[in-house]
């Protein structure tokens, strides 16, 4: 405790200089504690989107679906199995077709993914009432808006789509752009043209038939032959990995700015030991051991930690705040990504975070104040004294 | 006389290149409680070196050095700095104020490192600085008085727990002639008052002029010792 005191007055006593190494470390907790959060809060808005427009309380994939596969679509559109066929008449499960064809937009030509589903479910957000039209000239479909920009798709757009059914002949007819969605997960936007799945069964020659069957909570989970059932967890793993290995990249600028701090700690520690040489023999004569001295430096620089915590909580708050209630802007769009990404991101900043960053950056300071302050324990008290030891 | 400070052949040798210089040659003394002595000589006459024993800063290389029944070459670093903070006060040629603390802290600073309760903490650093005449300047840090001043915090830093021996090395030495004695005088006042051992090392002639007991050394041996 006393050695608390004696070194919080020691830096106190520094002035300037430590308001300054104060402000800089500062700036790091402030910084990785944003920075932690956006990436927190950017990995459960992509699980939360993903499960919203793609995933719902889980999937069941015919055992031969890769979804990174194209080849292993045709194989594995099959009849639902009929054990799941209540579930499937009740909307607890939504069955989805999925099968590989071309659009011609403007003489364009441009590989797709055809996605049959049901226009009447209720378990992801993709708004497929759209898809309800009486008008029966041309298949209506619905594009997400990355796509429709990518393809300069308008609502109503008319255009040609080519595909193969289940025999392997080609078939084309007119589509038509009854809806255009805007949505930040990427798989169902990206490439993929979303259709009603009757009319893709019928296209197909695909009868009852499905890819995947998406599982609404209400539906209980039931073993079926031939079929895997993939859950949530399973189901967003790749995402997070994904929120993982970019939060890696992002990480190096809080490490770049922790270093500075550290740097400015390790200087200021380094300078001290070597200028107050005459305080430390003082020190020692009045009765502190070496030991103890060492400790005394080694707080005085973990201090300064302590008091960026409480000055980074005086600036950073309302700076915290805003990035929890208002969020920001990126202005990219998630496709470019890879990942889902929402218009605005928000910091998800839990107690959690703000004592481990506390933790982490106090550590990270005991050991950069106490590197310096071994020195002392090398040094002769009588030379001390005199300002000579070093 | 109670002896609080026992010298017995005392020899202190230090590395030199490949060989070693002896600043202390033999040294045998003695000193009892309330002395105001002075080990006097020209620099590199071993005065400083042993002051440091004496204040358990360094070790004998032979012989011993008995300080307040314990012998200083057998002390742990934790039970030497147990020694300092009790028992001894130093005062120094450059003062070695801590300059970020001020006056009151400073003097305090002691006190804090024996855990003594605050109220009782400010007591005994007011009364101190009342001793020393400083009592206008507890909120002024060192940077801001005069030479006399900082010295006479140092007095008041190394009394304020009342130690059974000050050790006082060249204690004038930036000192004018004026400021030299107002401090002999308040070390005086202190030594007659609270009987204080103080031992100091000196070659000024301002302060063998107030020492009861002159240490002459030469080279390393005492070469007189005389109770004036």
């Amino acid at each position: 405790m006393k050695l608390i005191k004696t070194a919080f007055r020691s830096l106190i006593g520094n002035g300037l200089k430590t308001w300054l190494n104060v402000f800089v470390l500062s700036i790091s907790f402030v910084l990785i504690i944003i920075l932690q959060g956006i990436l927190k809060g950017w990995s459960n808005q992509a699980v939360d989107d993903t499960i919203k427009w793609e995933i719902a309380d889980g999937q069941y994939w015919q055992g031969k679906y890769d979804p990174y596969d194209p080849f292993s679509f045709d194989s594995s559109a099959v009849a639902v199995p009929a054990e799941l066929q209540p579930d499937i008449d009740r909307h607890l499960l939504e069955p989805v077709l999925i099968t590989q064809a071309s659009i011609y937009p403007q003489g364009r030509m441009q590989g797709v993914l055809l996605r049959g589903i049901n226009p009447d479910q209720q378990l992801l957000k993709i708004p497929t009432k759209m898809l309800n039209t009486s008008d029966t000239t041309e298949i209506p479909v619905i594009v997400g808006a990355f796509m429709a920009r990518q393809n300069k798709l308008k609502i109503n757009d008319v255009f040609t789509l080519r595909w193969r059914d289940k025999n392997g002949t080609f078939e084309a007819a007119d589509i038509r752009v009854a809806g255009i969605f805007k949505t930040s997960v990427p798989s169902v936007d990206n490439g993929s043209v979303w259709l009603p799945l009757k009319k893709l069964q019928e296209m197909t020659l695909r009868k009852n038939c499905a890819n995947i069957l998406i599982k609404s909570p209400d539906a209980a989970v039931k073993a079926v032959p031939g079929w895997n059932f993939k859950s949530v967890d399973k189901l967003t793993e790749s995402t997070r990995l994904l929120v993982k290995t970019k939060s890696i990249g992002t990480s190096m600028f809080y490490f770049i700015f922790l270093l500075l701090a550290m740097l400015a700690v390790f200087d200021t520690q380094m300078l001290s030991i070597f200028r107050r040489q005459r305080e430390i023999g003082t020190l020692v004569a009045l009765g502190m051991t070496r030991k103890q001295v060492v400790w005394h430096f080694t707080l005085e620089g973990t201090i300064n930690a302590i008091l960026a915590f409480a000055v980074g909580a005086v600036w950073g708050t309302p700076i915290m705040w805003y990035m929890v209630v208002k969020g920001i802007s990126f202005n990219m769009d998630a496709n470019e990504i890879g990942i889902a990404m929402a218009d605005t991101m928000y910091a998800s900043i839990t107690p959690g975070l703000v004592i481990g960053t506390m933790l982490f950056i106090l550590c990270v300071t005991a050991v950069v104040s106490y590197l310096p302050a071994r020195k002392i324990a090398k040094m002769n008290p009588t030379e001390a004294i005199r300002g000579k030891a070093l | 006389m109670k002896t609080i400070v026992e010298v017995k052949k005392l020899i202190k040798k230090f590395p030199v290149g490949t060989g070693f210089f002896t600043a202390l040659n033999g040294v045998d003394l003695q000193f009892g409680e309330g002395e105001f002595a002075g080990l006097v000589g020209p620099s590199g006459s071993g005065k400083t070196t042993l002051l440091n024993i004496i204040g358990s800063l360094d070790v004998p290389s032979e012989g011993e050095v008995v300080v307040l029944c314990k012998s200083v070459g057998g002390l742990t670093p934790k039970q030497a700095a147990q020694l300092r903070k009790e028992e001894l006060g130093f005062i120094f040629q450059n003062y070695n104020l801590l300059p970020v603390y001020t006056v009151f802290e400073n003097v305090e600073f002691p006190l804090l490192l024996l855990n003594i309760p605050a109220a009782e903490r400010k007591k005994r650093v007011l009364e101190t600085l009342e001793w020393v005449g400083l009592s206008d300047k507890i909120n002024s840090r060192p940077a801001q008085l005069s030479g006399g001043e900082c010295q006479r915090v140092a007095i008041a830093r190394a009394m304020v727990k009342r130690p059974l021996l000050v050790l006082a090395d060249e204690p004038t030495a930036n000192l004018d002639s004026d400021n030299s004695h107002k401090i002999l005088q308040t070390m005086l006042k202190l030594n007659e008052e609270l009987k204080t051992t103080f031992i100091f090392a000196t070659h000024d002639e301002k302060v063998i002029g107030y020492l009861k007991r002159i240490i002459r050394l030469k080279d390393g041996k005492v070469v007189d010792d005389v109770v004036v």
